[in-house]
């Protein structure tokens, strides 16, 4: 009596198999109509440049909006986005932006310059919430502003000569100004669309929603639907319009990266946000690989809590740093995916290169260890490395505990904690070594080495140095020249490295599987995308053998 | 039975009350804050934050404020998704969460009670064990390997389906509901075969037979009534299971569902996300275990006939 159900069950499963075979792939479909498929990690927080904070949301922003000033995907050096052109002062600290009289918000209205002050006035009011407030603090006052100690918005260093004049007033000459133009913080909102569907600094209003959306990117917004695809139109009123050659992308929240692989495989994708460190042979092995790797502004490092003992003692720090064999860490355990760092600041940050005070030196290591007082590890009294919960983590951790180990014959314990627990401890100082990577904002040696001025709030090491704080925080800005201005970097970066109050591991990079048919998205250290210049050759296609 | 039904949904109530102040408190007494990132946070940025959520009043406010929204049906902004409310988030993931699990009990109920009755009626012969091995593994195997394995088979080698998606290609729901149905069909199997296996050595079974009916008529119309009863009432806990538990599955698959906003919302401590979904799910939970009870009330003769007193 089951037979025949069982039969019926089967000839509608095949039925149905049957039916969804061959076609068209989404990639070769895209290439037809131009339509990027865009595997973008995870679904946006929102899409309110001056109330999000994520890379997902990054990508997304800066195709619907566009700054005052772009990156050129291929150098990374700003040219004319909103702003025809500026001017800088010889002192450095105005900055004068003509505004392009054919600028549009999708509305139709033109692109003010008032509607930056008021913009830049909402990114950096406190009620706003804006956790990328600080990217305007080189303004006069907007940093007093934005932490409630000056009341008047109007006093803060930007200011709307006509409509298409905005000038800028600086605390002092800052050479990235123009990058951070780049960055959805700075962007402007059309203000009559935001403060019709709220509050000027709500962040709850529904003013990002595809029907209510007004935006003056290359982009529009057509389609949201949460956790699935997020689809963005080229714009008929965009300045530039003659020069976008895509006619949509389509982002898709790709959180798992198995999956993400997979999709890419089945052709569902034409660019994947990351690949799966395993696979990594596999691509890197094919003749003509989709694997575009590079590096990334971005260090992993360890954290060495210097108020505590015995990571209170230099050459304890430098020991431990000493031990670590990078490359052999970087080849074996991490497949080749990242770069051995010896210093905070990734390599060639606009031409900027890191001093190298020292390499993986065993002798030397022991030395100093012994010299603190631990000869041969002898009265060690532990220490434990702190991580948060992910694979890749831990293996680096159990690598390094191996090697000092090894070199050094020191026990230290691994911990590893769920994220906010462990974003907890090292807020709260509560860890003696942690794991922690930076990922910078901008492309400038700043970037990172702010981080360390003392008391910044992402130091968390207890490094406080007075001299390496003039440096940063007052010598380089004012260097005349960039070659000056490195110089001096490098001295407080090589200062740093002599306190070691981190163990700086790898430089990360960029890893994506790229469809041959996709032109026009080179690698750059900012794994920037600059959707004006993406464009599909159907031509092209893909052989993963 | 109205009075069984009423009965019933008065227990729930503080059931859900006390899921609902558990949860509260627990979120809140967890290390870290929904606004702690790898970036300092400003703090005045973060007192702006907290303002804006209501984090800056003391506990007992939060929690009396947040009643009140409840009673209301609002359960709050989300922490993650600013300018989204959970009420919205809940809608948007709560479609393609309640098809999938639909689905997945579908298969599971049909190819389990089929394998589950063959397997009865033939107890101890090869009829028996192969579908009975093959709950076994059924039960063995995680979505988390079935559904990889699914995928290379179908989605890749023989690239017959989508590898991910749901209603965006046609067949891309295929895979996940039996990834998802396949551990469930495999218990409804084995319930099913426990049941139909006492059921058919009962004596009014051998009436039947001595009556001269036919074996498909004895074992459809006497046999499997009594014999589904522990099927159906695993149902209830089953598609509430279903619910709560595709997370998995909709990883796996890219799928906009509920569960993946459930397990991210506790990494994230976005408070009122957790708590949002946990209430909906206690209550579908609850909902669904009065369900499946009143169900096999009405299949169980000797417990209707109690319940009708």
């Amino acid at each position: 009596m089951t037979s025949p159900l069982l039969r019926l069950i089967s000839i509608t499963l095949l039925a149905c198999l049957t039916a969804c075979t061959g076609g068209e792939s989404k990639v070769e479909q895209g290439n037809r109509e131009g339509v990027l498929h865009y595997g973008n990690g995870s679904e946006p927080q929102g899409l309110d440049p001056h109330v999000v904070t994520g890379v997902p949301e990054n990508k997304i922003i800066r195709s619907l909006f566009e700054g005052l000033a772009v990156k050129n995907p291929y150098t990374l050096e700003p040219e004319p986005g909103v702003a025809e052109s500026w001017d800088i002062s010889e002192d450095g600290k105005t900055i004068t932006f003509h505004l392009n009289p054919k600028a549009r918000w999708s509305n139709g209205d033109t692109v003010t310059a008032s509607d930056y002050v008021w913009s830049w006035h909402r990114a950096l009011n406190p009620n706003m919430g804006n956790q990328y407030a600080y990217m305007l603090y080189p303004l006069v006052n907007a940093e007093a502003y934005a932490t409630g100690k000056l009341e008047d918005p109007n006093e803060v260093g930007v200011k709307a000569v006509d409509d298409h004049t905005l000038v800028v007033s600086l605390n002092a000459p800052t050479p990235y100004f123009i990058q951070l133009m780049d960055h959805y913080s700075t962007f402007a909102v059309h203000p009559e669309t935001v403060t019709k569907h709220g509050g000027a600094t709500d962040r709850f209003t529904p003013w990002t929603r595809v029907e209510n959306m007004v935006s003056n990117g290359p982009f529009v917004l057509t389609e949201w639907k949460l956790n699935r695809y997020i689809r963005i139109e080229k714009n008929p009123l965009y300045w530039n319009a003659d020069n976008v050659k895509l006619n949509a992308v389509i982002f898709y929240p790709t959180e798992n990266l198995t999956s993400e692989e997979r999709m890419f495989r089945a052709g569902q994708l034409h660019h994947t946000n990351e690949v799966p460190l395993d696979k990594l042979p596999v691509y890197k092995a094919m003749p003509k690989s989709p694997l575009v790797q590079a590096p990334y502004l971005g260090t992993y490092y360890y954290l060495l809590n210097t108020d505590r003992a015995p990571l209170d003692d230099v050459r304890v720090r430098k020991a431990l740093s000493m031990a670590v064999d990078r490359d052999t860490l970087v080849s074996t355990v991490l497949q080749g995916a990242y770069v051995s760092a010896y210093s905070i600041t990734p390599p060639d940050t606009l031409g900027y290169y890191p001093p190298k005070t020292f390499g993986y030196d065993p002798n030397k290591a022991r030395a100093l260890l012994a010299e603190a007082g631990y000869p041969n590890g002898e009265n060690w009294p532990g220490l434990e490395l702190t991580y948060n919960t992910s694979e890749n983590h831990r293996k680096v951790a159990v690598a390094i505990q191996q090697m000092w180990k090894d070199v050094l014959n020191i026990e230290v314990t691994l911990a590893n904690q769920e994220w906010k627990v462990y974003l907890d401890s090292v807020n709260q100082m509560n860890f003696q070594i942690a794991r922690r990577g930076w990922i910078g904002d901008y492309v400038d040696p700043n970037n990172f080495l702010d981080l360390f001025i003392s008391g910044g709030g992402n130091n968390n090491t207890g490094y406080s140095n007075p001299e390496y704080d003039d440096i940063i925080l007052r010598r380089a800005p004012s260097a005349p020249t960039r070659d000056e201005r490195y110089s001096l970097f490098r001295e407080a970066e090589t200062m740093l490295m002599e306190s070691m109050p981190i163990i700086p591991i790898y430089t990360y990079t960029s890893k994506h599987l790229t469809h041959p048919s996709v032109k026009g998205m080179p690698s750059n250290l900012m794994d920037s995308l600059n959707i004006r210049y993406v464009w599909l050759d159907p031509s092209e296609t893909l052989e993963l053998e | 039975m109205w009075r069984f039904i009423i009965g019933r949904l008065l227990q729930a109530i503080p059931v859900i009350f006390i899921v609902i102040t558990a949860t509260f408190f627990l979120v809140r007494a967890a290390p870290g804050g929904p606004f702690d990132a790898e970036k300092a946070v400003i703090p005045e940025v973060k007192a702006a934050l907290e303002r804006q959520y209501r984090l800056d009043l003391p506990i007992h406010e939060q929690y009396i404020a947040y009643l009140v929204d409840l009673s209301q049906g609002d359960l709050g902004p989300s922490f993650k998704y600013p300018g989204r409310t959970i009420n919205e988030l809940i809608e948007s993931g709560l479609p393609a969460t309640a098809e999938l699990g639909a689905y997945a009990l579908l298969i599971a109920v049909i190819i389990g009670s089929l394998a589950g009755i063959a397997a009865a009626l033939r107890p101890n012969t090869l009829q028996d064990y192969i579908p009975m091995s093959m709950a076994m593994i059924g039960i063995c195997m995680p979505t988390f390997l079935l559904g990889p394995i699914l995928v290379l088979i179908f989605g890749i080698h023989l690239d017959w389906l989508p590898v991910s998606g749901w209603g965006d290609i046609p067949g891309d729901k295929l895979m996940p509901s039996i990834t998802l149905g396949a551990a469930y069909a495999a218990y409804v199997a084995r319930l099913s075969r426990a049941g139909m296996l006492e059921v058919l050595s009962q004596d009014y079974i051998r009436t039947a037979r001595a009556k001269g009916l036919p074996e498909w008529q004895v074992v459809l119309k006497h046999g499997l009534r009594g014999g589904m009863l522990p099927v159906v009432a695993f149902l209830g806990p089953a598609f509430a299971g279903l619910l709560a538990g595709s997370f998995v599955v909709e990883t796996i698959f890219q799928i906009p569902g509920l569960g993946r906003f459930y397990v991210q919302a506790a990494f994230n401590r976005d408070y009122t996300m957790i708590l949002g979904t946990t209430v909906f799910l206690s209550t579908l939970i609850v909902l669904f275990n009065l369900l499946s009870d009143i169900v096999a009330a009405w299949l169980n003769p000797r417990l209707r006939a109690q319940l009708s007193e």
